[in-house]
């Protein structure tokens, strides 16, 4: 899987069956869907977030580079290209 | 031997089962229900499990719709926050358990098929149920749950590949796991009746490919790889001990499902000692965890940390060492015992089925043929 079925008028959303939540124990974000689990950190957490399946990927990283003050849309489009991979988030 | 921490509970909350199926990774020596944990015994595990770290609940069996305190078993995860999965047959899955279940906050139920025929599937299964699970996985997507398929794949039904895929789809499933047999309890004794030939698992291995890329983004396909027709063993839940707890329906606690039969371990209970120091401190946890056991040729293999030598279960179910390299690896001394195996894929299919009132052992133990 490459990059390129993601594009900045892509609208992602997650898997209807995962769940992002916070693990405790491990004070860590996490993704949770059947038998399985992704750690995150928060700039991953800060993505999927804003996956909504209303907002699109050139609008997820306008608001997370306002966020951070930082041009964020190539590590954007590469995190969720990889989760799209992995069928953890759908595109529209 | 420091632990990670786990993530993944399989809480087997009985043996009962009203199937039969002849692939069942149960003991041969099912527990009776005498012997089963009690709701507040289990309550305490899943607040130890939690503690611990563990994030995804499996409440299996057996089938776990027998136990009358599952809703109650189910609402107590929902609240610490597991991903839960109820791993069921379908049978007994009424209109008003499964509503109470969703009300609880289940999120995910995974229901097994035999197989894409009827005839087919109900030999499989030892007992007439193809119309109960066709009515459990409608329920199941009215009720908007989580909906995985799983069908355990064995010379029966791998042929049938493509159809269980359509079915899957037909239904509505949000993911189907095919699973090909692991050789455990029941399915251990079955293999000869299981196994199936080479050219089975190839085209199988085709269509399931195809499929994938075909359903991608509505039906989610998980292929569980037959580990006998491979050169390499499976990374048994990423090594002994490593991020996997099984507790069977009489509170033993396992690092794999198979490891009931490894004779001298001893498999401490959490009716007496906390889940943690079971996970951390007991003598059974630490057996095989890191790599300080292993013999010749795993101790200098590169694929040491990418396999751990495989199932611990298997090697000892196999050669009587269960520190032995696990006989599916084509570099293991005990590898003709695996090719022994899968040369038996030929012949005639006789069940001897799980059964739970036999488990005593004292009767004759149901067969059935065909060719």
């Amino acid at each position: 899987m490459t990059t390129d079925v993601i594009t900045p008028a892509s609208v992602p959303s997650l898997w209807r069956l995962a769940r992002l939540d916070y693990d405790a124990v491990r004070a860590r974000p996490v993704l949770l869907y059947p038998e399985g689990a992704v750690f995150l950190n928060e700039t991953g957490r800060a993505i999927l977030e804003l996956c909504d399946g209303q907002r699109s990927v050139a609008e997820i990283a306008a608001t997370l580079g306002a966020r951070y003050d930082a041009d964020v849309a190539s590590d954007v489009a590469e995190y969720l290209a990889e989760l799209v991979a992995r069928e953890l988030i759908d595109v529209r | 031997m420091s632990a990670d921490l786990p993530t993944t509970l399989l809480a087997e909350l009985t043996h009962r089962c009203p199937l039969h199926c002849p692939y069942c990774s149960n003991p041969l020596e099912l527990v009776r229900a005498e012997r089963e944990l009690a709701t507040d015994d289990w309550l305490r595990v899943l607040d130890q499990a939690r503690a611990l770290g563990v994030l995804q609940l499996g409440l299996s069996g057996g089938e776990p719709l027998v136990r009358r305190d599952l809703e109650t078993i189910a609402t107590h995860a929902r609240g610490l926050g597991f991903y839960t999965t109820l791993v069921t047959s379908g049978l007994g899955l009424t209109r008003s358990r499964a509503e109470v279940l969703r009300d609880a906050g289940l999120e995910h139920i995974q229901i097994s098929i035999q197989d894409a025929d009827t005839v087919s599937a109900e030999r499989i299964a030892g007992v007439a149920s193809v119309r109960q699970k066709l009515a459990a996985a409608a329920l199941v997507r009215e009720l908007g749950f989580a909906f995985s398929i799983n069908v355990v794949l064995h010379r029966a039904n791998i042929d049938h590949v493509g159809a269980l895929i359509d079915l899957a789809a037909a239904l509505g499933a949000d993911r189907l796991e095919l699973a090909n047999t692991q050789y455990y309890g029941w399915g251990l004794r079955n293999r000869a009746a299981l196994m199936p030939t080479r050219e089975q698992v190839d085209a199988a291995e085709k269509v399931v490919r195809s499929a994938k890329e075909q359903h991608r983004g509505r039906l989610r396909i998980t292929y569980v790889l037959p580990d006998y027709h491979g050169i390499y063993p499976k990374p048994c839940y990423g090594g002994w001990g490593r991020s996997y707890i099984v507790v069977t329906p009489d509170g033993a606690a396992l690092p794999c499902h198979g490891a009931t039969g490894i004779s001298g371990i001893h498999f401490d209970s959490v009716r007496d000692q906390s889940l943690e120091w079971i996970w951390r401190e007991s003598p059974a946890f630490n057996a095989y965890r890191g790599e300080a056991w292993m013999k010749s040729p795993c101790r200098d293999c590169a694929r040491r940390s990418v396999d751990f030598a495989g199932c611990r279960c298997q090697a000892f179910a196999l050669t009587g060492d269960a520190a032995a390299t696990d006989p599916v690896c084509a570099l293991a001394p005990g590898r003709p015992l695996i090719d022994t195996a899968v040369a038996e894929s030929e012949g005639e299919t006789v069940y001897q089925y799980r059964d739970y009132r036999q488990a005593d052992g004292s009767s004759a133990i149901r067969t059935s043929v065909t060719r």
